[in-house]
């Protein structure tokens, strides 16, 4: 199991009442048709079933988006200091070494700098399996020094945003997080260089009310949910039981959230495409 | 004030204000009777005191909360002259759950902003408890541009559980709403003061305090998530609030010791509810020595300024 779970970093999302058979087979989570790993794979995990965006790690995200999957990293080597030093039944520093044991990560995001049909350009991912892709100091810091790159080599900006929100255990520091990233978005803007914001599922919080609803253009895979809270919690309030296309891509569209819904497999080209048109390198 | 109602951390003091009031409403009048009143108003003020100098942190999410704590309306009326209430955000209504508009600060025009919880159920369900919906951050973004047209600086008033979790909210894009306030506070060329007078609840509190000086009052909190919502998210349990609350340092002690605010503006003895008239003048007097302070900077210092300060948090 151990090089599957390499492999497909979301196998964990996968329906546990399933029977998903060891080994080179998965199911779906939406059609729950039995896939081939290798298939899946090629398919850039997009069930060839039912059109089903499963979840993919933030490498496996950079290695799909850049150029011969090559990319040099910005700023890998910054960890938490716990600036709270925080505890609930666990060590908050404990939990992030198990998260970094999980994903062989450092932390929640990911940012590169990377060619995109031969434009440079910077990019950030969120690793959703690293505590949610929630966001602390690191988070914050990494993105703003992403955007720093960005405006310093004159190129675009662009993030794939996939997260449950702020990081509890840092609690004030990682809500300013959201006024770190803001501000710094505003600077890109100001040097005229494009943001492109691609919303993955899921995003919520203050991930989503910074980072990922600034973009210049917003994009989303399909059936990406989104929003500021999440639906369990708006149930709880309101009592009311909600559409099942709430706070999904399709939604988000017909609400003004986002410009368009693109599948995984032409996100190279769709964002290429519109910067071809907005950015003059 | 007869409908005062006590925390429960506040029994002492209960018991005592309940025996002042039945003497000052007594009808013998008598030299004895005077000095059983100076004797308790005393002993009433140690014991205050007392409880109030050693709070823990639960116990100030408490004194935030408090039902009789001062609202922005309350210090609206107290420290500006001459408010006017502008309304709406011009795309789709008017949010009451935040209160916006130009008032004289000692002659000084500026553009005052914010969270209203209400005080009686009427006001309380037309202001929403406090919990905004986009168009209220609209709101406020619109009033804050227009703040900087006429280069009046912003005063906002921070107290809310949060952004109001409503369906309607998310179809107007309440993230939208949160992140373009921020952006836009960012870069805004007049000075921002913000005051955290009561609950600083998660984005909804932040969207309207990105500034140049952040105060908090003593006993009001600010924090990434309510301590119930973390102690749900964290611990798995509602009822580990308590902890969840002292663990986040949502005391403006600990966020000054953290260096997220810039200053703790003194309450009454008590708390604020116990003296509006009072606290709204340590506010005032903070806001007029902080914004001269702010005024002596050119713009382009100013913006500097800022942002390098957002950028240092967590860097
Ligand atoms: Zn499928």
């Amino acid at each position: 199991m151990n090089w599957l779970r390499r492999l497909i970093p979301s196998i964990g999302t996968f329906k546990s009442k399933s029977k998903v058979p060891d080994g080179l087979w998965v199911s779906c989570k939406k059609c729950e048709s039995v896939l081939y790993v290798p298939e899946l794979e090629k398919s850039l995990y997009v069930c060839p079933k039912c059109g089903y965006h499963m979840r993919i790690g933030a490498r496996k995200r950079l290695d799909i988006f850049l150029d011969n999957s090559s990319y040099e990293e910005i700023a890998p080597n910054l960890t938490t200091k716990d600036p709270l030093r925080f505890k609930d039944s666990k060590y908050y520093t404990s939990r992030v070494k198990e998260a970094v044991a999980a994903t062989g990560e450092k932390e929640a995001l990911i940012v590169v700098k990377g060619m995109l049909k031969g434009v440079s350009i910077v990019v950030a991912a969120f690793e959703f399996r690293f505590l949610g892709g929630s966001m602390g100091s690191v988070v914050g810091e990494k993105f703003v020094q992403g955007i720093n790159t960005a405006i310093k080599e004159k190129v675009p900006f662009i993030c794939f945003a996939t997260s449950g929100g702020a990081r509890m255990q840092e609690s004030m520091i990682s809500l300013m997080q959201m006024a770190k990233t803001s501000a710094a978005i505003q600077k890109l803007k100001k040097e005229k260089l494009p943001y492109i914001s691609v919303l993955i599922d899921p995003i919520y919080g203050g991930v989503s009310a910074s980072i990922a609803m600034l973009g210049d253009i917003n994009i989303a895979e399909p059936n990406a949910l989104s929003g500021f809270t999440g639906r369990r919690v708006i149930e709880q309030t309101v009592r009311i039981e909600l559409p099942d296309n709430f706070q999904k891509s399709e939604y988000l569209l017909s609400n003004g959230a986002i410009d368009m819904i693109i599948h995984r497999k032409n996100l190279r080209s769709k964002i290429s495409s519109i910067l071809n048109k907005i950015y003059k390198s | 004030m007869s409908d005062e109602k006590f925390l429960s951390f506040e029994d002492p003091i209960k018991e005592l204000a309940q025996k002042l009031s039945a003497l000052r409403t007594a009808s013998v009048d008598s030299p004895a009777l005077n000095t059983e009143i100076q004797s308790l108003e005393k002993e009433n003020k140690a014991l205050t005191k007392k409880i109030y100098s050693k709070l823990d942190t639960w116990q100030i999410v408490q004194v935030a909360r408090h039902p009789n704590r001062p609202h922005t309306s309350d210090y609206i009326k107290r420290i500006f002259d001459d408010f006017d209430e502008l309304h709406g955000d011009r795309q789709f209504g008017d949010d009451a759950s935040i209160i916006g508009g130009i008032g004289l600060l000692e002659n000084m025009p500026v553009m005052v902003i914010g969270h209203e919880k209400g005080r009686d159920t009427d006001e309380k369900l037309k202001r929403n408890f406090g919990m905004t919906n986009p168009e209220g951050y609209r709101k406020a973004k619109r009033l804050m541009l227009l703040a900087e047209q006429f280069s009046l600086p912003v005063i906002t008033f921070v107290d809310t559980a949060g952004a109001y979790p409503g369906i309607e909210g998310e179809e107007r894009c309440q993230s939208e709403a949160i992140a373009r306030n921020l952006a836009t506070m960012s870069e805004l060329k007049t000075p921002i003061l913000v005051v955290v007078s009561g609950e600083g609840g998660s984005g909804g509190a932040l969207a309207i305090s990105v500034g140049d000086h952040l105060s908090m009052l003593e006993y009001a909190i600010y924090s990434v998530a309510s301590p119930e919502a973390c102690a749900s998210i964290i611990w798995r349990e509602a009822d580990k609030a308590p902890e969840a609350a002292k663990a986040m340092k949502v005391s403006s002690k600990d966020l000054k010791k953290i260096n997220i605010i810039d200053e703790i503006i003194t309450e009454p003895l008590g708390g604020a509810h116990r003296d509006y008239d009072l606290m709204a003048e340590n506010i005032k007097s903070s806001l007029i020595k902080n914004l001269s302070i702010l005024n002596k900077l050119s713009l382009d210092d100013l913006l500097d300024r800022r942002y390098k300060r957002i950028l240092e948090i967590g860097s």
